[in-house]
């Protein structure tokens, strides 16, 4: 079902007064084709129009709209039916919120790893929001590890709300499993692309963000905390979600700016879930294109760059 | 520290092997009740003689624990926040940054010091829970970065005594980046073949767990100190109900496995001694 947002409103009228005239045509045979043009037109203008002035807050709506692709959809897309997926931290269990595998990308097999949230009400309880534990963090790492071994490229896909806040995540050490991946991915042999395709909260999303090239897509939004969280905390009110929005600079074009992120990804006019396709051909080529770039240089040389920047990171006075 | 104003020294060259503490003030230990003049509690290094509760102190009482005679340098002192984001909630960060310093008369979050532990030069980083909650925003970052290198240039161990509610969100995606950077730095130490030693003390949450406090080559706590990633009130609202009894304190923690040691305050320099004897002779 298509699911539209408080501010798509516009949008939503249109497609229904463009159904409307479809079946007006089928009924009465009269040729409608300039009027059903027209709105088409209307449609994508008034799509233009509300994705280029869209507020933070509004970009925070959509990298959680119910229709926006996730995780796997990118994965199925991009290796054409190819991955394997793999399961399990080979200590605890299997962290459904968190998946992994080999897959062939034009011919090259690479490791693709992300968090993955549920398509419906039922699967959202499955993946628990994309919320991972310890051993979905832990899971990721041994995959890692394993495309490292067979000097195959690493692709990271980062959508979540959040570690999982749970009592077993943190008798089973939420804090290390996170810590032990931003340790460990620092030193990774092989390329490491990460691409923040819906929300990038906090450690959850870091935990498998650290990368050679860290890329956003243009509606995604990545921050040491949600908007909502920021709000009820120094706010303490829930209300000022909006605002906490803009404070954090949280959109991709903030976070270029600030130099923490190498680059960001256009998405199709109306966002990624206006256009699938689209969106997972743009993504396949920008993975490509930075695979055949990190594959020119030496390891040694890749991971000295990739601890520098993260080093760099920060702006203090003195 | 309400109960004693904090000495203020900069560079600091303490001769006295007692920390001076002005007369007249008392403390109450809230676990038992003791009353004891604040004399008393400095000299048992802020420990309750007879619960043995160990209260929340800053960079300058670690400084004087560890530290031979409480001298050291103290390393980087200059750094403070720089406010990039232009952040505003119900104040300006700018504001709160000022009003804390003033307050404090700290820095930031973090102070670094070099100085020797029993003869043995070490490097200390250590976090002030006074300062926005030990918040790690990109001061706490830096600093912790250049004592890194520093103790690279000068083959020094590293420690780091953490006690933080994580990351400052004032500083957005530039507290988040913190953890990666603070993790770069301990990747060079590491390589270095120096020895990270984590002192995690109460409380040490979120980004900071997440990151650096976790990463030692031992990780030390001090009683009862509440560690872990999410903070208890938000476990408690996750699964909604009660937690158990000692969950997230630093018992419960090494019970799980995330901890080596839990050493009390009166034992930690004895204790980081014999251990840096064992790893460089
Ligand atoms: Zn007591």
């Amino acid at each position: 079902m298509i699911a539209y947002l408080d501010f798509e409103e516009p949008i939503k009228e249109l497609r229904e007064q463009l159904e409307k005239t479809k079946e007006v045509s089928e009924k009465s045979k009269v040729d409608v084709s300039k009027a059903i043009h027209d709105i088409e037109k209307k449609i994508k203008d008034v799509t233009v129009e509300i994705y280029s002035n869209l507020t933070p807050w509004q970009r925070v709506q959509v990298s959680r709209h119910p229709n926006r692709p996730y995780t796997l959809a990118y994965i199925n897309a991009i290796t054409e039916g190819t991955f394997i997926e793999m399961h399990g931290d080979r200590t605890v269990k299997d962290d459904k919120a968190m998946v992994g595998g080999f897959g062939m990308i034009d011919g090259q097999s690479v490791m693709l790893i992300g968090q993955q949230k549920g398509i419906n009400t039922k699967m959202r309880q499955y993946r628990n929001f994309g919320m991972a534990n310890p051993e979905g963090y832990r899971k990721a790492m041994r995959l890692m590890k394993l495309a490292e071994k067979f000097g195959r490229p690493i692709v990271t896909f980062i959508d979540t709300p959040g570690a999982f806040p749970g009592l077993e995540a943190e008798e089973r050490g939420q804090g290390e499993a996170i810590a032990r991946n931003l340790f460990e991915m620092m030193k990774l042999r092989v390329p490491v692309i990460c691409i923040v395709i819906g929300e990038g909260a906090s450690g959850g999303a870091l935990g498998i963000g650290i990368g050679d090239k860290v890329l956003m897509l243009e509606n995604s939004w990545y921050s040491v905390i949600s908007p909502e969280n920021c709000s009820t905390i120094l706010w303490r009110s829930w209300d000022h979600k909006v605002e906490a929005a803009s404070a954090l600079k949280l959109t991709s074009e903030d976070m270029l700016a600030n130099k923490l992120i190498d680059g960001v990804i256009k998405e199709p006019c109306g966002g990624a879930h206006a256009n699938e396709t689209e969106m997972f051909s743009t993504v396949k080529k920008e993975i490509l294109k930075q695979i055949e770039k990190l594959s020119a240089m030496e390891p040694e040389k890749r991971i000295d760059a990739r601890i520098k920047k993260f080093s760099s990171m920060g702006v203090v006075a003195s | 520290m309400g109960w004693f104003k904090r000495i203020k020294e900069g560079i600091t060259t303490k001769s006295t092997d007692k920390k001076e503490i002005p007369e007249g003030n008392w403390y109450k230990c809230p676990e038992c009740k003791k009353v004891l003049t604040s004399q008393e509690h400095a000299d048992t290094l802020w420990v309750c003689p007879s619960c043995s509760h160990h209260e929340r102190i800053g960079s300058d009482e670690y400084f004087y624990i560890l530290f031979d005679d409480g001298k050291y340098k103290e390393l980087f002192a200059n750094l403070t926040s720089a406010d990039p984001l232009n952040f505003v909630d119900t104040k300006k960060y700018a504001d709160r940054i000022k009003a804390t310093m003033a307050k404090t008369e700290l820095g930031d979050a973090m102070r670094c010091g070099v100085g020797t532990m029993n003869e043995r030069e070490i490097v200390v980083a250590c976090m002030d829970f006074n300062f926005i909650g030990g918040s790690m925003g990109s001061v706490v970052g830096e600093k912790f970065a250049k004592s890194v290198d520093y103790a690279i240039k000068h083959r020094s161990p590293f420690i780091c005594i953490s006690k933080s509610g994580g990351a400052r969100m004032m500083e957005a995606g530039f507290s988040l980046m913190q953890m990666a950077k603070t993790s770069a730095k301990l990747t060079q130490l590491a390589d270095a073949g120096l020895p990270y030693i984590s002192i995690l003390t109460d409380p040490t949450t979120g980004g900071v767990t997440a990151s650096f406090a976790m990463l030692g080559d031992f990780n030390i706590a001090e009683p009862k100190s509440l560690i872990g990633f999410a903070g208890p009130r938000v476990v408690k609202e996750t699964i909604g109900k009660d937690l158990p009894e000692g969950f997230q304190r630093a018992e419960f923690v090494l019970e799980h496995g995330f901890l080596d040691l839990i050493v009390d305050r009166q034992h930690i320099k004895e204790k980081l001694t014999s251990i840096f004897k064992m790893l460089l002779g």
